[in-house]
């Protein structure tokens, strides 16, 4: 049995866990260690070869493996440990780690505070329950990636993607480079999952159609996928029946979401919002367990890694100050609310201290609209007001405001997505 | 004269821009809100440019491949062609990340380049 002692041991080396690593050393914590199941670290970046990354951070438009390269380089100037080839079992209430490392087996780690930086899984058939046989040629799009990007494996020739999220359309113009014939992408939404910039860049540059409001309601084939049966969806997304039409293809892509990679906060008694999936987290990332902090992909799904990156230095910071007991005391609490067209809040709520804080308050809406105000307010007082032209469930948005802002006989901030008229 | 529909990617609001041009020269650019996305529809319009993204075999490591970029946007219509060049390169370890794997790809001018790092 092998022991380890450190002050902030992080879950997980993604671009979340490497951005709290870093930001955690940089606070002064000592002995900064990331647990990573993987052989290496970047997370899911490594086998995101395509650009699109850092924009908001560095400015530059980066390839995934470019981005996670710099946090690695600074990881290693710092002094920075990691355990690699070691997948974590269980998280204590106390911090206790136990972890199966291939070299040491059964490895306790003892950590003053714990960053969960777990990222996230993709749904998959059985998540969305399409009907018919069960052959080879079905995957995630993720999986996909992973097989063409890292492993140099060629998934299929003809291929149908069904949702419109970024990965799918990704996924759809590698494959296109690569010779192979992508069919239509579907998608059950009357709009895009993803982002504008890859319809654009990936499905319109090589004329790929993109069937909105359209869902794939059949699989056949036997040893390998034949065809799908596509049909059009009415209003409540049922399929129409006499759209149906046959797409023979011989692969079924599915980006059809991501779910965060809770099984560990979930043993470890820490509470999860329904909504997102992930941990309730306050503006320090900080969990209902005060020692357990979280950032990345496993509190809530990012579009964009430049926000898991902001969002993880806060939880390494956190972090670190709590293992050096110079954590800030918390005078009271703020609920947060989600209004007219807000699905949800991260964080979940703010523990207030006496520092005046700037906040971010990031927030997916729950439907496409043009022309709206976007606001933040707290009894009278209207923290946040800003108006934009167009909001979009599959891009991320935010508002900001100070906490010395909210008035003294408030507990609560609103924030609402309204229609101007 | 032709006519193209262009979706503005420059920020979220993503205006469709409608140009109209003829032998390489704009006539008419509308639907636009902004300076940015007037300037990116009239590029879009007359030379549209992609950085280029792929793999490449690598020798001599575990991993048995190596992402690779194109350092600057190389042509769009030029991207099939330059997928055929790297389909046939084989990199070789030690590699380290913006090491030149391609120089001046198709006589572009444009280097293909290692995005990851392998010993
Ligand atoms: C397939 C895919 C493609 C994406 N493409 C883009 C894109 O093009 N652009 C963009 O901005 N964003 C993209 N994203 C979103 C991107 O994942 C996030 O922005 C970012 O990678 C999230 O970082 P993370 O560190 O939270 O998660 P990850 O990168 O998923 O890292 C989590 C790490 O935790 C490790 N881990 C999990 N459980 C354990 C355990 N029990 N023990 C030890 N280690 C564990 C995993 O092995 C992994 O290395 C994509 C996401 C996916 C899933
Ligand atoms: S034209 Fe201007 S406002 Fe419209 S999408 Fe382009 S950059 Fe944005």
């Amino acid at each position: 049995m092998h022991n380890i002692q450190c002050d902030v041991a992080i879950i997980g080396g993604g671009p979340a866990g490497l951005a709290a690593a870093v930001s955690a050393k940089k606070q002064g914590a000592q002995k900064v260690l990331i647990i990573e199941r993987d052989t290496a670290l970047g997370g899911i970046l490594q086998q995101c070869i395509h650009p699109g990354f850092g924009l908001t951070y560095y400015n530059e438009e980066l390839t995934g493996p470019e981005y996670y390269g710099r946090f690695i380089k600074q990881a290693e100037s710092l002094g920075i440990e990691s355990l690699l080839d070691t997948m974590v079992l269980e998280v204590q209430p106390t911090g206790k780690i136990i972890c199966v490392n291939s070299k040491y087996g059964i490895t306790y780690v003892d950590a003053k505070s714990v960053v969960l930086a777990m990222g996230c899984r993709e749904r998959t058939r059985a998540n969305i329950q399409i009907p018919g046989t069960r052959p080879a040629g079905i995957y995630t799009a993720g999986a996909a990636q992973r097989l063409i990007n890292r492993q140099n494996e060629m998934v299929g020739r003809e291929i149908v993607i069904l949702g419109s999220g970024d990965i799918g359309m990704i996924m759809a113009r590698r494959l296109t480079l690569e010779g192979a014939h992508v069919v239509a992408v579907v998608e059950i939404m009357n709009y895009l999952a993803g982002l504008t910039r890859n319809r654009v860049q990936c499905l319109d540059d090589y004329d790929i159609p993109l069937l909105l409001s359209h869902t794939v309601t059949r699989i056949v084939g036997n040893e390998r996928v034949e065809g799908v049966y596509v049909a059009q969806v009415d209003e409540n997304k049922r399929p129409i029946g006499e759209t149906e039409e046959f797409y023979p293809c011989d692969t079924l892509l599915l980006s059809v979401g991501l779910i965060p990679e809770n099984e560990l906060s979930r043993a470890t008694d820490i509470e999860i919002s329904a909504v997102t999936n992930g941990p309730v987290v306050n503006q320090f990332m900080q969990t209902s367990n005060p020692a357990v902090f979280a950032c990345g992909n496993v509190v809530h799904v990012n579009d964009l890694v430049d926000n898991v990156t902001l969002e993880s230095e806060i939880a390494g910071r956190e972090a670190a100050r709590y293992a050096m007991g110079s954590f800030p005391q918390v005078k009271r609490r703020i609920s947060l609310e989600t209004g007219n067209n807000v699905r949800y809040l991260c964080p979940h709520l703010l523990d207030i201290a006496d520092m005046d804080e700037q906040i971010t308050l990031y927030f997916r809406v729950l439907a496409p609209e043009h022309n709206v105000t976007i606001t933040a307010k707290s009894g009278d007082a209207v923290l946040y007001k800003k108006k934009a032209v167009k909001v979009n469930p599959g891009e991320m948005e935010h508002v900001t405001f100070k906490t010395g802002e909210i008035p003294a006989s408030s507990d609560c901030v609103r924030v609402d997505v309204t229609k101007e008229v | 004269m032709q006519e193209k529909k262009i979706i503005c990617t420059v920020c979220p609001i993503g205006c469709t821009i409608a140009v109209k041009g003829e032998g390489g020269k704009i006539l008419s650019i509308e639907g636009h809100t902004c300076k940015r996305g007037e300037e990116y529809s009239a590029n879009e319009f007359l030379h549209p440019v992609r950085i280029l993204t792929s793999t490449v075999r690598l020798k001599g490591s575990d991993m048995p491949l190596m992402p690779v970029r194109s350092n600057k946007p190389l042509p769009r219509e030029s991207l099939f062609d330059c997928m055929e060049e790297i389909k046939k390169t084989e990199a070789k370890v030690p590699v380290r990340c913006m090491d030149v794997i391609i120089k001046d790809i198709l006589g572009t001018g444009i280097d293909i380049v290692a995005t990851g790092n392998a010993e």
